[in-house]
């Protein structure tokens, strides 16, 4: 644990080891043997797709979770962290794309939040204080210690994270898509702390979905897919194409578009707009239609929209204008299960927070929206909705010991399978799907898009929604990538992965 | 414990499951044991009878707040309801004045009966409104109605209590005691009225669709909105239900007592808060049912009666009924907290 002297000029050495570091959850395995060095004063980036493995590794390094098997070695010791303190401790800390900071208190409390200077007379704010002004000198910036955290930016809100970190002498900082909510210039100022940071000798982890920015920042790039490392190497030997090869992977097959027959138009979006809180548009002015037996994709970023978009249609939001047509009828001012009634469902994106209710079991869960079904007069009946539960568990091949089983005893895969289910147990003529890959393995993805795909054939349109581009390529039709609440592109299933990158932003320099 | 928590799969016929599950059941069960034991007088089939004409009042407004515990609120409210619409009560047996007219009406019993559950109904669909519209938590908006409604029934009554509910037969509105005092094949009404309710409320739980909505709406109100379910009128119509069954207790604590004060039911929502939390329901929602909380309201009522009986001190009773609360809160937690790891 001796702290190396500034100014090392072995800047090579390695301080933080993962070897065979592997994680699973029951059946889930969200991280197979990854093995990467982090090197002293330099930034390692990870790449990957969403549910690659990304989070749950950086969970490991920080001591958040424990691994299933292999080790993590810290100065060439194997070293077990019990929790995330227990890491900090030793000099790692992470830092969130979720801010952790109270944003009622003040630089100053934040920095020193859970470990406070005690003096003879309670806290030592003042000895605080001081400690502060020098973190922020250090790092160049000018933000008084006694700001309330919420009147900050949030680029400064980061500084303050840093600071945090820095002011606990970590050598090893963890950021997680550090960069995803800030304006260019602020990206600038984060580089330069960065930059600051590896020079005094701090390690960089750094996760991004920014693929071109992350290049410009990193020394060495650690790739993951579904759970593997693909690729290790150092900047000097690779290029923005070898990332995404190894992201994405190229023997990635999740089917073809069904030859399905197209009918009518079954869904009319036209120039829909949808306003966050603060009356920004998240939607501006889209227009779309799908017809029956047709597969959409819409790809983009996180914050593109997408979610808002099918949201609204699912009339959890409210537009502030344009119109919803669902085969020839205007439906933006109906309730959410009139339009489940009249065909129009949506998958939500978080299966848990939204899909599921967890206090039921699996066949009451699949039953949930459409209980008007099996209802008689007064009440439902227990033998119709069996046999909904029955048909549903098969149609969608739920593996379960039977409906009555906890929902929380199912793997992820087929607790999305309960929720889609859940919706086509409706028989809607729409199903729009948010991102219904979130979280699932390979196997139980294959299963959903041939799902999908049986639906269009039979008839049925399908929306959904993705930032894995893999899966653009797929089941799609046709592909549409949104950016910043609009349509930048539309494709058909012919066109290449890169393309499709360019168009959602994801690559900033092109 | 390690035992139990290693095997999961294993134990879900062991003794110590099902001891866990059915607790509230062998709770009553022991008690009655233990109060048989130590009192002659206990068990006795006009004790019980009394016991759970007493039962009734906590039982019915239990059966009220369950519904609001399985949507994911909590019912504050329910004893200043029984009040004031005891106290409403009370004013329309008296003779209601209409002074633009110069009469003063003395409306018949089932008048009284139908007008004070209107009140109860109305008083909780305030609740609704204000938690499902304007976002006030439960606690808080029930908090708030509870002192208004406490407020509002000593106003009427300037502090006093209605003492002569039995009506005259010239006025025509007798009757008014037959709830609390009388029985039907050897069984107080306010017991049979509870078993109507508690039967009722059973069957909408299980069976009906409104039932269904509850319990998603209280497990996940997200996912149960995004499936169609409208869990605002849901909201709505829990509060409401638990109002008018609190009218309902308040009419049957006014009958048996032939009285109506505007202090009736204090602390009444703690206790039936009580008898549901200890019928294994779980306050964050979701999680309960009818059994549970009869057996609940039991356990409560046959603990302080049999205390009484055995010539136990009223300050231990209180004792007694909060360890049982908190005991069974901690059972509570165990039983849901072991599956809500998992995930």
């Amino acid at each position: 644990m001796t702290r190396q002297t500034q100014g090392d000029p072995d800047a090579r050495e390695v301080v933080l080891a993962a070897r065979n570091v592997a994680k699973s959850y029951g059946n889930v395995h969200a991280l197979k043997g990854v093995n990467f060095d982090i090197h002293r004063g330099q930034v390692t980036t990870l790449f990957g797709e969403n549910g690659a493995g990304k989070s749950t590794l950086m969970k490991i390094l920080s001591g958040v979770i424990q691994p299933t098997t292999g080790q993590i070695i810290l100065d060439g010791q194997p070293v077990s962290f019990a929790n995330a303190n227990e890491a900090r401790d030793r000099g790692i800390s992470i830092i969130h794309q979720e801010l952790s900071l109270a944003p009622n208190l003040s630089v100053r409390d934040n920095i020193f939040m859970g470990r406070e200077l005690r003096g003879p007379m309670g806290v030592d704010f003042a000895e605080e204080e001081r400690q502060v002004r020098r973190l922020m000198e250090e790092l160049e910036e000018e933000i008084d210690p006694l700001t309330p955290v919420e009147e900050l930016r949030l680029g400064q809100q980061q500084i303050v994270e840093i600071a945090r970190a820095l002011s606990v002498d970590s050598r090893i900082l963890i950021m997680d898509e550090p960069t995803s909510a800030l304006s260019a210039s602020e990206v600038e100022v984060l580089f330069k702390v960065i930059r600051d940071l590896t020079a005094r000798g701090v390690s960089i982890v750094y996760i991004s979905h920014h693929l071109e920015e992350a290049l410009t920042i990193t020394d060495h790039a650690v790739v993951l897919r579904d759970g593997t490392m693909t690729a290790y190497a150092p900047r000097a030997d690779i290029d923005l194409e070898w990332i995404v090869r190894n992201m994405v992977g190229e023997n990635y097959d999740l089917g073809s578009p069904p030859d399905s027959a197209r009918g009518q138009v079954a869904l009319s979006i036209r120039n829909l707009s949808v306003p966050d809180q603060t009356g920004q548009d998240l939607v501006r002015n889209l227009s779309l239609d799908v017809k029956a037996g047709e597969i959409v994709c819409i790809y983009g970023l996180m914050g593109a929209g997408r979610t808002e978009l099918l949201e609204t249609c699912a009339g959890r939001l409210r537009a502030s204008g344009g119109e919803i047509v669902l085969e020839g009828q205007e439906i933006s001012h109906l309730p959410i299960g009139e339009r489940i009634a009249r065909g129009l469902a949506l998958v939500p994106e978080d299966r848990q927070r939204d899909g599921l209710v967890q206090t039921m079991s699996v066949g009451q869960n699949l039953s949930l929206a459409s209980i008007r079904n099996f209802t008689r007069g007064l009440f439902t009946s227990s033998r119709t909705e069996r046999r909904l539960i029955d048909d549903s568990i098969r149609s969608v091949t739920v593996k379960t010991s039977g409906g009555g089983a906890p929902i929380g005893s199912l793997s992820g895969g087929n607790q999305q399978k309960v929720v889609i289910g859940k919706m086509l147990a409706t028989n809607p003529k729409v199903i729009m799907l948010d991102e219904p890959s979130r979280g699932i393995d390979i196997g139980a993805k294959a299963e959903v898009f041939r799902l999908l795909a049986e639906g269009a054939r039979r008839g049925l349109a399908v929306i959904y929604s993705t930032s894995e581009v893999s899966e653009c390529l797929s089941i799609a039709h046709r592909i549409i990538v949104m950016h910043k609440g609009r349509i930048s592109a539309e494709f058909d299933s012919t066109v290449s992965k890169e393309k499709i990158m360019a168009a959602s932003g994801e690559s900033v320099a092109a | 414990m390690s035992a139990t928590t290693t095997a999961p799969k294993q134990d879900g016929f062991s003794i110590g499951r099902l001891l866990l599950e059915g607790r509230a059941f062998f709770a009553l069960i022991a008690i009655i044991a233990v109060f048989s034991f130590l009192s002659p007088n206990y068990f006795t089939v006009s004790n019980f009878l009394i016991m759970s004409s007493q039962v009734a009042i906590y039982g019915i407004l239990s059966v009220g707040m369950l519904l609001v515990i399985l949507n994911g609120g909590i019912d504050l409210s329910v004893g200043s309801i029984l009040a004031l619409c005891g106290v409403c009560a009370g004013a329309m047996m008296q003779g209601v004045t209409l002074e633009w007219a110069g009469v003063i009406l003395y409306p018949p019993v089932w008048a009284v009966v139908v007008l004070t559950i209107a009140i109860g109904a109305a008083v909780g669909a305030l609740n609704g409104v204000l938690v499902a519209f304007f976002k006030v938590p439960p606690f808080v908006a029930t908090l708030g109605v509870m002192y208004v409604a406490r407020g509002v029934a000593l106003l009427m009554t300037n502090g006093l209590t209605y003492n002569n509910l039995r009506g005259q037969e010239a006025l025509g509105n007798t009757g008014f005691n037959w709830l609390g005092f009388n029985r039907l094949w050897g069984i107080p009404i306010s017991v049979i009225v509870l078993a109507v309710v508690a039967v009722l409320a059973g069957l909408m739980l299980s069976r009906s669709a409104f039932g269904r909505w509850l319990y998603a709406s209280g497990g996940n109100e997200r996912a149960a909105e995004l499936s169609g379910v409208p869990v605002r009128l849901v909201k709505i119509t829990v509060y409401t239900i638990s109002g008018a069954l609190s009218a309902v207790a308040g009419l049957v604590l006014a009958s048996q007592l032939t009285s109506a004060g505007p202090t009736a039911g204090t602390t009444y929502e703690l206790t039936a808060i009580a008898a549901v939390v200890i019928g294994g329901a779980a306050l964050t929602g979701g999680r309960g049912g009818v059994r549970g909380t009869m057996l609940g309201a039991f356990v409560i009522g046959f603990l302080s009666a049999g205390l009484v009986i055995i010539g136990v001190s009223s300050y231990w009773q209180t004792v007694f009924t909060g360890a049982v609360i908190v005991l069974a809160v901690l059972m509570n937690s165990i039983q849901y907290g072991r599956g809500g790891r998992k995930s």
